[in-house]
């Protein structure tokens, strides 16, 4: 049900408190346990739980035994690097064994999807850095939760010239780079971070004044 | 699902921020309506317990922040029929007309993953508090904040800061910001946590905490020019002050980098002795906005009740009028139990200020006749029942309508 024009989806009563059960007993352990664990996967609520599962059965041969295939190894395999972080199969990653790539460089991200984010760009020459998370003293997330120390052993290498700090622009994440920024300083290598302002296509119309202000502070020449 | 209820028509349609149409969805009371309303002023009256203060309560929720009760977002619901359900998932919509052309607002309350949060809609996209906060300007008063000057230093802080908002559509944000940075200092204090960190959250609360203080400055100069240029009403004035270690140094015109390098260096001294306290003892979230009434020359926290809420109304029609120059227009202005406490002079000064600004105000009232000062300028609905009618101007019996097309002339 929609209230005109507005896009609320305004759920019915027996459908607010729906759990992942199905009300009464129409599937076995099996797939209900199934669909309970896909449910857990970001993104998929258990409604849609229950349609990948239905799908998976549908396509056994072609899709669900390959899936199943590919998720064992990559859980016997793939395991987080242990230079910079990125999740890969070789310790170290296929990135931190790239000799193309410049050694004097490190990007640091919060995640590995942005790690995977700034490579779909094709954006960084250097190799990354990935912290595992941001500081959140609320949420009990402290320096040595995070892959800190690590950083600044890299930082501290010789060859290293630059350290690009690419946290989100989260009230968390800049506070992080804040707090890198403090552990870094001693360190003779240059500290940067990403520009925030206009996104590329972007309207001035359509930016909020916190937006404008970062983008006119960090103007540059043409 | 709704009633409809529909006033006399108004050729007159100016465009001032007004709403045109407001539904409710599962809302306090009420299971649905549809109000079709002008942009004049908007009254509802009914017994206690009508729900004329949820309707206010809805508008206000339409821009940012918890709205007018600071309510958490799960008591919004109606409340279900058996006690072991939850209440319903509600959504209030509106269409306004603001100085750049109709609007559609959307806000309501989504739990599909996680604890529940409020969605906020603006034309069909998703709108966050800012951008809220720059389309829809909606202050408000109710009864809870009669003693606004002599209550908790707290109170006048959420007032002034929700003005502030009016000129800074990021202020809130920026609060929010700042009071997250400082729970976390506090954690790490408690935890005894790394010095580094402390440093990067104290860089944090400077930062933001300049901001706020920068906007409150600013908006208590504006505030001020717009009472001075009050012409003497039935409403006393305001003198307007503002007290806080990093608003002085901007009060005293320093340069904010100035301000934040010593509120930094304040914190850092004080770790131990907010570490003690459990909370921070100084910075913008304890400034205080005392006032004084400036015909009898004492301080509004000593005023009577009465007095209290006089001062309290000039300011909000000082700032209305600031923000329409501002702006372009007036901001929604909500007024709950807008006799109370109010003598028939200043009442019919009130109605005839609204006008005068051609605000689109929202009262409430217990007795209909209160407002018949408002005449046929107003738009006057009766609630009761999880309803609202019409009521039809100049019934039978009352005749004591009369138009006041302009601001109060006694002196």
């Amino acid at each position: 049900m929609r209230l005109a024009g507005f896009g609320f989806r305004l759920w019915r009563s027996d459908e607010s408190g729906l759990g992942v059960r199905m009300k009464r007993q129409t599937a076995g352990p099996e797939l209900e346990r199934l669909v309970t664990l896909i449910a857990k996967l970001p993104g998929l609520g258990p409604r849609s739980a229950r349609r990948v599962a239905l799908f998976l059965l549908k396509k056994r041969d072609v899709l669900m035994i390959p899936l199943a295939e590919a998720l064992m190894l990559a859980a016997e395999k793939v395991r987080p690097c242990g230079t910079c972080g990125n999740f890969d199969a070789i310790d170290p990653c296929a990135v931190c064994m790239d000799s193309g790539r410049d050694p004097g460089l490190i990007c640091v991200v919060e995640d590995v999807a942005d790690l995977w984010a700034l490579e779909r760009a094709s954006a960084i020459r250097g190799r990354y850095h990935v912290l595992g998370g941001v500081l959140s003293a609320l949420d009990g997330v402290r320096p040595q939760d995070l892959r800190i120390d690590s950083l600044v052993a890299r930082a501290t290498l010789p060859e290293m010239r630059e350290i690009i700090l690419a946290m989100n622009a989260t009230i968390d994440g800049q506070t992080t780079a804040l707090y890198l920024t403090e552990r870094l300083a001693y360190l003779p290598v240059r500290i940067t971070r990403l520009a925030q302002g206009v996104p590329v296509g972007g309207e001035l119309d359509h930016l909020d004044e916190g937006t404008l202000l970062a983008a006119l502070t960090s103007r540059r020449e043409f | 699902m709704g009633e409809a209820a529909r006033a006399d028509d108004c050729s007159v349609c100016a465009s001032r921020l007004a709403v045109l149409r407001l539904t409710l969805h599962e809302w306090r009371s009420f299971s649905g309506l549809e109000l079709e309303i002008d942009s004049r002023p908007v009254v509802l009256a009914g017994a206690n317990g009508a729900g004329k203060t949820n309707i206010l309560e809805a508008i206000s929720l339409l821009g940012p922040g918890r709205g007018l009760r600071g309510a958490e977002l799960a008591e919004l619901g109606r409340r279900p029929a058996a006690a072991d359900e939850s209440t319903a998932d509600w959504a209030v919509s509106a269409l306004l007309e603001g100085a750049e052309g109709p609007l559609r607002v959307g806000v309501g309350i989504e739990r599909d993953t996680g604890p529940p949060r409020r969605i906020a809609r603006l034309d069909g996209r998703m709108a966050g508090p800012a951008e809220l906060a720059r389309h829809l300007r909606i202050v408000w008063t109710h009864p809870g904040m009669d003693r606004l000057f002599s209550g908790a230093a707290g109170e006048r802080r959420k007032f002034f800061d929700r003005l502030a908002m009016g000129f800074y559509p990021e202020h809130g944000q920026i609060a929010s910001a700042y009071e997250r940075a400082m729970r976390e200092r506090q954690k790490v204090l408690e935890d005894q946590g790394d010095p580094l960190w402390l440093d990067a959250l104290e860089r944090r609360m400077a930062e933001t905490g300049a901001s706020l203080a920068a906007a409150r400055v600013d908006t208590q100069r504006r505030l001020m020019q717009a009472l001075d240029r009050r012409e003497s009403s039935v409403f006393p004035q305001a003198d307007l002050d503002l007290i806080g270690e990093m608003e002085v140094g901007f009060l005293a015109g320093e340069p904010a980098g100035a301000i934040e390098t010593r509120f930094m260096a304040t914190l850092r001294a004080a770790r131990g002795r907010d570490r003690a306290a459990g909370r921070a003892l100084s910075g913008p979230h304890r400034a205080d906005w005392p006032a004084r009434h400036r015909a009898a020359g004492r301080p509004a926290a000593e005023c009577s009740t009465g007095e209290q809420k006089a001062l309290q109304l000039s300011i909000l029609l000082a700032y209305a009028r600031a923000l329409a120059d501002e702006w372009g227009s007036p901001p929604l202005l909500l007024i709950d139990e807008a006799g109370a406490h109010l003598d028939s002079r200043r009442r019919d000064a009130l109605w005839g200020e609204i006008l005068d600004l051609d605000v689109q105000a929202w009262l409430t009232g217990t007795d209909i006749e209160l407002f018949s000062g408002f005449g046929p300028n107003a738009q006057i609905f009766s609630a009761g029942n999880g309803r609202l009618k019409a009521v039809p101007l100049h019934s039978g019996g009352r005749g004591a309508f009369h138009a006041q097309a302009s601001g109060p002339s006694d002196s």
